[in-house]
């Protein structure tokens, strides 16, 4: 029914939180805060709608900042992985 | 000897030159004893493989039975026979791979590439690694001819379980294992490393068996039957087959039987290797035992609920446990359990004699493993164990006892102990418990702790388990025992609580009319721990001066509660006619507490009961500590009980009948449904019937008379309970939460309603109709399972039939879903069984591998929490100011 042609940018999505790739200089200090290799981070697949719509590339870290209803936001990273 | 460390371990194929490198002996010969019963040299019972009996030395090693490991044998195979375990692989490596020249069908260029690559992220990209293989794998087998030799491939069929084909243009034609060996050793080991095997360990061809070990004997132990007569392990009757198989095979050869016999003989060989390695291959007749029993061979003793890993490693059977029905004791504190003499004697905790406690253990070691409290084992300070059964001078032997002995005594009261009920679903089905030495044969345990345990009392059994260490010990009475698990971390609020008679107690003792006589508050007060000081204030005010001195049920439970607790609510009872929304409440319906006072509503259901979040319950938990929370819970509850033993509540037929007026007007109003019904049928003949938009006519006609039906029950239901005294028993019941329905008691007094299977009216069962009583194609209500009967009144057989039918699916889910949540449960323990949180807050896998950046995305511990809320703002102005927002 819908045509394939026409795509939704899926960050207007009010469902959908924040995503952001990180700088070299951010991602490095996340790292280090954690103590971890990027591949220890949770993946995302570098084909995510999400990912895709803000350019993530294989070996980006992005920032994903949720809605809490208990503490207003919380922050996440994930590791983007080629797929 | 050097100390080693294993840094891993390493799995790969076992070679041929390995196989018999470890082996001791070939297996020649398929018979196993000579007349005198003596195991033959050769055979799979071959004494070099190790030692069965006692007292004999190892003709291998020379140890006895208990130090021999066990030594492996082997079988020479006189042709190669498929490995079945390694089917797959085989017919990749196939398919990948020149029928020619053995290499992989991609060009030089290409597979110094994919070399590069895969060098490149192995190590630090496993996964990714593991893709690109699958993408070389692929791209090869498509190739339709060699690259390297430029030989025409042909497609490789494979005939499930071990058959493997090649389409060539003559036909289909069959490759034998030894067609298939030669092929695999060809490819060279740079194209098995791309293909993702480490060919120094696992070799291709060493796929195709031309070797096959002999595991030894102490993995397949003979058992002697009571006649005397031995038994052999199944694995051994295989490896019996195998090598009987194997002779015939070579005899064949040797004597130039016919190619078809020969084949026959191979491919019955290849049969028993198989089903020796894996007795449930689909395709496969399994082999049996004489007796007809499927042989349990090598992969059967690792799979499945009992098989080595779930059965064995998993899980095993543990000392220092018990397990017996269980049974209630309304007596004993929450955090107690009772258990039997008989168990107390068995089970031991181990103490270390001290000058403080030398006295009490000598009169254990006295007392012996017979009369309890007594000891079953002292460990001197030499670590020599003395068995207390033999000692012939206990006393004198207690005279022995010294600072540093270890003395294994009974289980006595105040020793903590794990209290466990299968299914262990959650945390809280094992709780650490006081012990309580009572006389009988049965675990005994409080009521109110049931719910955490999901237990009864129509014959569940429990599992008792006794800490062995001081930090065991410790840690279980911290951490596990029964008060610090009140509040669940399921939903934050108390899992623990009264039900059923508890709350029948609550509230007939707080309701309006309660009246109770100084006695009956000595009795009730008798078997409650209360402070002095509050007692004496109560003792002062009776509610009622004279003629007699009466005291309200409230005055009575105030006496339990904090003198700073304020609370509002609606309770259980404040529904339909009888809600209250506030303070002006004609119903007692609304629960008021103001400075620890019930000065309004009753207890019931939604004050005390189990699992009842932001209930008072709750909150005289959270807010007054667990110590507290337990004390309630061994005092107030048992007040509750004490005044429902004086009052008496059980329930009559009377509760249940309905009067004449009653039944008059349900009758009538069947008649209007069944009208109703007709006439939608007669419609639906007509075609005059309102489609409802999205279903076909004979749905929507389904759908009307549902309603029609369900309406009917709903306002028999009505009528019915609106007869009923709303404080009979079986309504005070329902209506406080303490057990039972309003739906349960339209089922008993008015109608059961519709009867349904799979969600929809009973259709089924003879042609058109779902019995031969109806017309064929009858669809009014009572041929589609509708009861008009209610329990009082009875049910006829057809009703009975249908009533059966709907309670048979009933159970069928239930079974169906707990061994579906089971599975689910499973899984998700094993994924996420060794998870931990660090203290920076992340959680983490062992590797360190971040699974959460913050607990649960908010660090909320929901034990903690106010109901899954940090902080409840509403219930803290509450408590303060003493009134709601
Ligand atoms: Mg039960
Ligand atoms: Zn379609
Ligand atoms: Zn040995
Ligand atoms: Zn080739």
């Amino acid at each position: 029914m819908r045509s394939s042609s026409k795509k939704i940018d899926p960050r207007v999505h009010s469902l959908v939180p924040k995503h952001e790739v990180l700088s070299i200089e951010e991602a490095y200090s996340v790292l280090k805060t954690l103590g971890i290799g990027p591949e220890q981070l949770p993946w995302i697949k570098a084909s995510d709608p999400v990912i895709k719509a803000i350019g993530g590339k294989p070996g980006d870290i992005v920032r994903i900042i949720r809605k809490s209803p208990v503490i207003g936001e919380t922050v996440i990273y994930r590791y983007v992985v080629s797929g | 000897m050097d100390e080693k460390i294993i840094k891993g371990v390493k799995f790969g194929v076992l070679s041929p030159e390995e196989i018999r490198k470890m082996s001791v002996t070939a297996i020649i010969t398929s018979d196993v004893y000579d007349e005198d019963g003596t195991p033959i040299e050769g055979s799979v019972m071959d004494p070099r493989l190790g030692v069965i009996e006692p007292g004999q030395r190892c003709p291998t090693c020379g140890n006895v039975m208990g130090s021999c490991p066990g030594h492996f044998g082997h079988i020479e195979l006189v042709r190669p026979v498929i490995h079945i375990g390694f089917v797959k692989q085989i017919y990749d490596l196939l398919r990948a791979t020149c029928r020619r020249c053995g290499r992989l069908k991609l060009t030089d260029d290409e597979i110094d590439r994919y070399v590069r690559i895969y060098s490149a992220i192995k190590g630090r990209w496993p996964s990714a690694a593991k893709r690109l293989i699958e993408y070389v794998k692929k791209m090869s087998i498509k190739a339709q001819e060699c690259p390297h030799c430029g030989e025409k491939q042909f497609k490789i069929k494979l005939e499930k379980p071990y058959n493997f084909y090649e389409e060539r243009k003559e036909g289909l034609v069959r490759l034998t294992p030894t067609d298939i060996r030669d092929r695999l050793e060809k490819i060279p080991d740079s194209d098995v490393e791309l293909l993702g095997y480490d060919p120094k360990n696992s070799r291709p061809e060493w796929a195709i068996l031309t070797a096959l070990p002999v595991p030894p004997i102490t993995i397949r132990p003979s058992i002697m039957i009571e006649s005397g007569i031995r038994a052999e392990d199944d694995l051994t009757h295989k490896l019996v087959d195998i090598v009987r198989i194997n002779e015939r095979l070579k005899e064949s050869i040797d004597a130039g039987a016919p190619q078809l016999i020969v084949e026959d003989l191979w491919d019955l060989l290849q049969y028993h290797v198989a089903t020796y390695f894996d007795n449930e291959i689909p395709g496969l007749p399994t082999s049996k035992h004489r007796s007809g029993r499927p042989l349990r061979t090598l992969a059967q003793r690792l799979k499945g609920k009992e098989g080595r890993f779930r059965g064995n490693l998993s899980g095993k059977r543990v000392d220092f446990s018990a397990r017996t029905v269980i049974s209630p004791d309304p007596n004993i504190s929450i955090d107690e359990v009772g258990v039997p003499e008989d168990v107390a004697k068995v089970l031991t905790v181990p103490e270390r004699v001290t000058k403080w406690n030398i006295e009490r253990l000598r009169e254990y070691v006295i007392n012996g493993p017979e009369k309890w409290p007594g000891a079953n084992y002292v460990i001197k300070a030499d670590g020599k164990r003395i068995d207390l059964r033999y000692v012939k001078d206990r006393k004198e032997f207690a005279s022995t006892l010294t600072p540093g002995f270890v003395v294994e005594r009974h289980l006595i009261d105040q020793d903590v102990v794990i209290f466990n009920r299968q299914p262990s679903l959650h945390r809280i089905s094992m709780m650490a418990h006081r012990v309580k030495v009572l006389p009988g044969r049965t675990f005994r345990l409080n009521l109110l702790v049931c719910p955490p345990y999901n237990a009864d009392f129509d014959g569940d059994e429990m599992n008792l388990h006794i800490p062995q260490t001081e930090e065991a010990i410790a840690e279980a009475k911290q951490l596990m025992i029964v008060h610090r698990n009140m509040l669940t971390p399921r939903y934050g609020g108390p899992i623990i609580g009264s039900a059923q008679d508890y709350i029948s107690g609550a509230y007939l003792l707080t309701v309006k009319t309660t009246l109770v006589t100084e006695q009956e508050l000595q009795t009730m007060l008798g078997v409650s721990d209360i402070p002095e000081e509050s007692l004496a204030k109560v003792l002062e005010e009776p509610a009622i001066l004279a003629p007699k001195r009466l005291y309200t049920g409230k005055q009575v439970v105030s006496l339990f509660l904090p003198s700073d607790f304020n609370f509002h609510g609606q309770a259980n009872i404040s529904s339909g006619a009888r809600a209250c929304k506030d303070e002006d409440c004609p119903h007692d319906s609304y629960i008021v507490i103001k400075n620890g006072k019930l000065l309004e509503g009753v207890f019931d259901k939604k004050a005390l009961g189990n699992q009842q979040p932001e209930s008072i319950l709750h909150w005289l938990i959270r807010e007054y500590s667990e110590d507290y929370g337990l004390w309630l819970m061994d005092n107030i509850f048992k007040a509750f009980i004490r005044y429902i033993e004086m009052h008496g509540l059980t329930m009559t037929l009377n509760d249940v009948t309905i009067s004449s007026e009653a039944s008059a007007k349900i009758a009538e109003r069947v008649e209007q449904a069944r009208s109703q019904v007709s006439e939608l049928i007669e419609r639906f003949n007509k075609g005059e019937l309102e489609q409802i938009p999205g279903r076909t006519l004979e749905e929507s006609l389904e759908n009307y008379i549902l309603d029609t039906l369900d309406k009917l029950r709903n306002d028999s239901g009505e009528i019915a309970t609106s007869s009923l005294d709303p404080f009979n028993n079986v309504y005070v019941m329902a209506r406080t939460g303490a057990r039972g329905s309003v739906l349960n008691i339209t089922q008993m007094a008015a109608m059961l309603g519709q009867q349904s299977v799979r969600g929809e009216r009973i259709s089924r069962g003879y042609y058109e109709r779902t019995l031969p009583h109806f017309k064929r194609g009858d669809i009014s209500a009572e041929a589609r399972g509708f009861i008009y009967s209610s329990f009082r009144s009875g049910l006829n057989p057809i009703e009975t039939f249908f009533h059966a039918a709907a309670g048979r699916e009933g159970l069928v889910d239930t079974a169906v879903r707990t061994s579906q949540s089971g599975y689910m449960q499973r899984r998700l323990i094993n994924a996420l069984s060794d998870l931990r949180i660090e203290y920076d807050g992340t959680v983490r896998t062992l590797y360190g591998e971040v699974i959460q950046t913050f607990y649960g995305g908010d660090g909320v511990n929901p034990m903690l929490s106010a109901h899954g809320k940090t902080v409840d703002v509403d219930r803290i102005v509450e408590r303060i100011v003493g009134s709601k927002r």
